[in-house]
Order: C-alpha cells, then structure tokens, then sequence
C-alpha cells in the first residue's frame, strides 16, 4: 500500500516536472520553429517548383532552378564574389585584426582609447556605414582630393563604378567595419593565455617571434578558428552594405547570393528561383559548418562557445 | 618550482612602456589606425555642418568655412524632422518587442536547459546552436511569404518577431552557463522556504542573473537596431521604415544634395554611438565571454 502510494507520487510529480519543462521551452520553440526552422524548410521546398510569391504552388519544376543559377553568368559572378571576400578577409582581414590584438595585449598609455575606438565601427549600422563611404568615394570626393593632397593623385579611380575595383573597394569598407570585431574577439583569446607560459620560454631563452609562432598562435587556436569561422558565414551572406552601396553593380559586378536572391525574388518576382539560391547558400554554410563541427568544435566548445557573436 | 618573485620581475621588466623603436612604431601604426576610423565619421559629423558648395569645391578641408547648422536643423525640427523622429518611433519599438521576446523566452527555455534532465535535452540544445551556424539570410524569402500570409506585412511586429528568433540561438546558448553556473544549493533553499519552480526561476534566478540578462539584451538591442535586411523585405514605405532604412532612402531621394545626407546620416547614428559608450562593456563581454581586461 505505502509502497504503491509513493510510486503514484513519483509519477505525478514525474508528470508534473514534464509538464514545467514542456511550458518552459514552449515558446522560445514556437518562436523559432515559426521563424527560422519553417522558412528553411520553405526555401527548399519552393526551389522546386517556378513561383512568383503570389497564388498556388503548382508549376513543379523539379531541380531546374538550379540548373538554371549554374548556368547564369550573375550567379557564377556573385558566387567567386562571395569567395573573394572569403579570401581576402582570411589572408589580409584576420591577420591585420591579429596584429593590432597583439599591439593592444601590451600594456600601456592609451591603450584602452585604442581598443575602444577600433571597436567602435561594429556598432554603427551598415546602412549608415555605406552611405558615409559612398560619399566620400564619389569621384572627386574626400578620397580623390586627399590622394591628390599627397601626390598619389595617380592612383584615382572610379571606386564603386569600376568593375574590376569594386569588389576591392567594397571588401576595404567590409574590413573598416569588421576588423575592430575580430580584434576583440582575439583579444579576449591573447588575454586567456597565462603570461607565465610566454615567460617561462622567453626565460628559457626562446626569442618573441618563437614564442609567438610555437606558443601564443597555437594557444590561440580556438579563438583563431571561432574568428575565421564568423567571417566565413559573414562572407557568405553578405548583403547589407553592397545593397547600400552598390546594389550589386555595376552591371553585377559586385552581386552577391544574397543580392541576388533578394533581386529574383522582389525584382524579377521568381521567387522560386531565389529559394534555390537560398538553398544554395545554405548548403555553403552547411559545408563549412560541417567542416568546423568536424575539425574543430568538440575541441573548442569549453569556453569558446559564447564567442559566436556576429 | 620558480620562484614567483622571479616572474613578477621579468614581467614588470619586459611590459613597461618604453619608447624603444619596436614601441614607437606600434605607436605609428596605430595612430594611423584611428585615424582611418575618425575619418569618416568626423566627415561625415563635419560635413553636416557645410553647404553643398563647400563640400563641392573642397572635399579634403577639415572644418566648415562657414558653419552652416541649416542641415541638422532641418533633420530635427524642420520638413524632414516628421520622417526622422517617426523612424526613430518605430525603430524604438521594433528593438523593445525584440529584445523583451527574445530575452523572455530563451530564459525560460535556458532555464530548463541548464537545470532539469530530461530526454533530448542536448538534441534540443543543439537546435539552438545550429541557429548561430547557418547564414540566416537564408530564410528571407519564405519569410516574406509567410509573415504575408501571417498578415504581418508592413507591420512592426511582423519585423519584431523574426529578429527575436534569429536572436534567440546567441541568447540561449549565453544564458544557459550563466543560469546552470548558480548553485544548486539555493535551489534546495527555496524550495524548503516553499518556492516552487518558477518562483526559484522569476524570484531568485532572474536578478541574480541580472549581468548576463543585461549583456543579451545589449547585444539584441544592438543588432536589430542595426538590421537591414529583414526590414527591408517586411516593410513598406517610409512611415513604417525602420532608422537604417530610412536614411538608405533619403541618401536616395537627396542624392543631389550631400550636406542633408550627412546630417541624416549623423543623427541616425548618434543613438548607436551614445549606446556604445553606456554600454561597451556588456557588448565587448557578450561577445568575447567576458575575458577583455584593461
């Protein structure tokens, strides 16, 4: 009898911790089932069919949208864009915000003025970053008057409107905005690393550029590759601040996927065709997220997850 | 074993600024670091203050030859200042719904996740994660359909809600160490006091966790008053824009005239630069962990 009775009280209190974890979770999951898994699942499934957003899906076109993107030049064109910034912010943007990490991880006057005003850029909006260096690179602005002021009055050119600069021009203004992020991020990682280790070597007679490449660099491997991994997935779907300045031009010149998607689905209404570009850009983000579980996270989880910020 | 003495001064010998040529040319590099970023924006606060023609004529002089406060004028209290002030309004509310949604429902949720076992407790975790994972332009599309179809187009809350879902993986995945690193032990406390679960969770928990909840709202706050993309496809026209949006607009519409752009522009940003001196603290530790010093 008692033992029956404890076993019922077992149960409903069972019961009733499930229902509390059950009401807990329950709304932060519908919001996001609604609002981020749903729409990707969407994406997929209007990639097969051509659709222009309005009236009932119906025109199943199997995969040919995506036969369709492979064989468009824009899309060839948006897609080496996207791993043009990926590169160059792997090899130039990553290595300039380590540096400057390195510079401020010393201790002295001002430093923190530093760190604050490198910061900064990360907290104005891309729209208004882009309006401002759309202005100053207008022909014959701030920029080509001060080259002139110092002589390199031949190095002028059409920033944005040249086809062949844009993409450069575009990936400098990406760097000015971002650079102060990855700065912190790595920061943060120098400062994890005990001082006594760097002294120890440095005692045992190793020089700083051997207790950098042998010490420092692999002891910040975790922040390193949480830092390349954000500016990846930043990279892919780079939208805002081409959208502001160039609106992918000209002439595609610096069309993204992301430009292009928005531009098949609210321009040229196929919205079909832009949910496989979606999913295309997807499965980049897949591939390198993979490739970062796989490699990297199981090692990196303590302590670097909530690094994820941008 | 060393002695700690010995450590102690090879770090205070080898730290100290001094200026020996290594050290000035960190100085250099810099300052010229700074000043690539003062440029543009002390451009973009000073050209408020010239007309076209100066701007025109000059482009690579500092100050104003006349100071010219017409621009700004116009911005807040003049024809343009309806536009302006009814943008900021909505760009208010869009950040508030987010952040108040967002913080809300992944406490609770980071609540469960950090303190009860339970079957498919890391699965769900895990989902969350996922969230920081993928490039969230992704979902835009199917989006728009669905908070069309939702009848939420052209409707703050309809930008609202998706920003607090893409904001919900970062918060959860900050709050759940936070929530899961208070003992145990209080827990026991309150419930022989007669506290219940949520009780522990909005009595006890909550303030404590007062550091962490500031930290994700900052950090909400900070990317969906920035945001660009969403409200872009959600929203129609410029009584519903949000701040980014309009000021993309109006450096449209005045293409011709760049001393109003640059006053629009500057205004709309003064917001964003007050927030991060109130609050680079909560933004630098969200993001990093909170390990920056100095």
């Amino acid at each position: 009898m008692m033992a029956a009775g404890q076993a019922d009280r077992t149960r409903s209190r069972r019961l009733r911790a499930r229902a509390l974890i059950l009401a807990f979770l329950v709304p932060a999951l519908a919001l996001y089932a609604v609002f981020v898994l749903f729409p990707i699942v969407q994406a997929a499934r209007f990639s097969l069919y051509k659709w222009n957003g309005l009236g009932a899906l119906t025109d199943f076109i199997g995969f040919r949208n995506y036969v369709t993107a492979f064989n468009s030049p824009v899309f060839v064109t948006s897609v080496s864009n996207n791993l043009l910034v990926i590169v160059l912010s792997l090899s130039i943007q990553i290595p300039f915000s380590l540096s400057l990490a390195v510079l401020l991880n010393r201790r002295f006057r001002g430093r923190s003025v530093f760190r604050l005003l490198f910061f900064l850029p990360y907290v104005l909006s891309e729209a208004v970053t882009g309006i401002v260096f759309s202005l100053m690179l207008r022909p014959g602005s701030l920029v080509d008057s001060g080259l002139g002021a110092v002589g390199l009055g031949s190095l002028v050119q059409d920033w944005l409107g040249d086809g062949t600069m844009v993409m450069i021009s575009l990936f400098v203004i990406i760097s000015w905005k971002y650079f102060g992020f990855h700065m912190i991020l790595l920061l943060a990682g120098l400062q994890g690393i005990p001082r006594e280790i760097e002294e120890a070597a440095l005692i045992d007679g190793a020089d700083r550029r051997r207790v950098f490449r042998y010490i420092t660099l692999p002891l910040l491997g975790p922040t390193l590759r949480v830092s390349v991994f954000l500016s990846i997935i930043g990279a892919l779907q780079l939208f805002d601040l081409v959208w502001v300045m160039t609106a992918g031009g000209p002439l595609n010149a610096s069309s993204t996927m992301a430009t292009g998607m928005f531009k098949a689905g609210f321009v040229a209404h196929q919205m079909g065709y832009g949910s496989a570009l979606a999913v295309v850009l997807f499965s980049f983000g897949l591939v390198v997220a993979l490739l970062y579980q796989r490699f990297v996270l199981r090692r990196d989880t303590d302590g670097a997850l909530t690094v994820y910020g941008g | 074993m060393r002695a700690p003495s010995q450590v102690a001064v090879a770090r205070r010998g080898r730290s100290v600024p001094r200026l020996h040529l290594g050290g000035v040319a960190a100085y250099v590099v810099m300052v010229l670091v700074a000043g690539a970023i003062l440029i543009p924006i002390g451009y973009a606060i000073l050209g408020g203050f010239k007309t076209n023609g100066q701007l025109a004529a000059d482009p690579g002089s500092i100050l104003p030859s006349t100071w010219v406060t017409e621009n700004y004028v116009d911005v807040l209290v003049g024809k343009n200042a309806a536009t302006f002030w009814l943008q900021a309004f909505n760009s208010v509310v869009v950040a508030l719904v987010c952040v108040f949604m967002a913080v809300g429902c992944a406490s609770l949720a980071a609540f469960v996740l950090a303190r009860y076992a339970f079957r498919g407790r890391e699965a769900m975790y895990t989902l969350f994660v996922f969230g920081l994972l993928f490039p969230s332009a992704v979902a835009i599309l199917p989006l728009y359909i669905l908070v069309r179809d939702l009848g939420l187009y052209g409707n703050l809350l309809g930008v609202a809600l998706p920003e607090a879902a893409f904001q919900l993986p970062l918060t959860v995945v900050i709050l759940r160490p936070f929530f899961r690193s208070i003992p145990v032990e209080l827990e026991d406390a309150a419930r022989v006091d007669g506290c219940g679960p949520f009780g522990f969770f909005w009595r006890i928990l909550l303030p404590l966790a007062r550091p962490a909840l500031a930290t994700v709202s900052v950090l909400a706050i900070v990317s969906t008053w920035n945001a660009f993309f969403l409200p872009l496809v959600l929203l129609n026209g410029a009584d519903q824009w949000t701040l980014p949006l309009g000021v993309m607009n109006f450096s449209t519409e005045y293409s011709s005239d760049q001393a109003r752009v640059l006053a629009y522009t500057v205004v709309a940003m003064i917001p964003a630069l007050i927030f991060y001196a109130l609050a680079e603290r909560h933004i630098v530790s969200g993001l990093t962990g909170g390990s920056v010093k100095g």
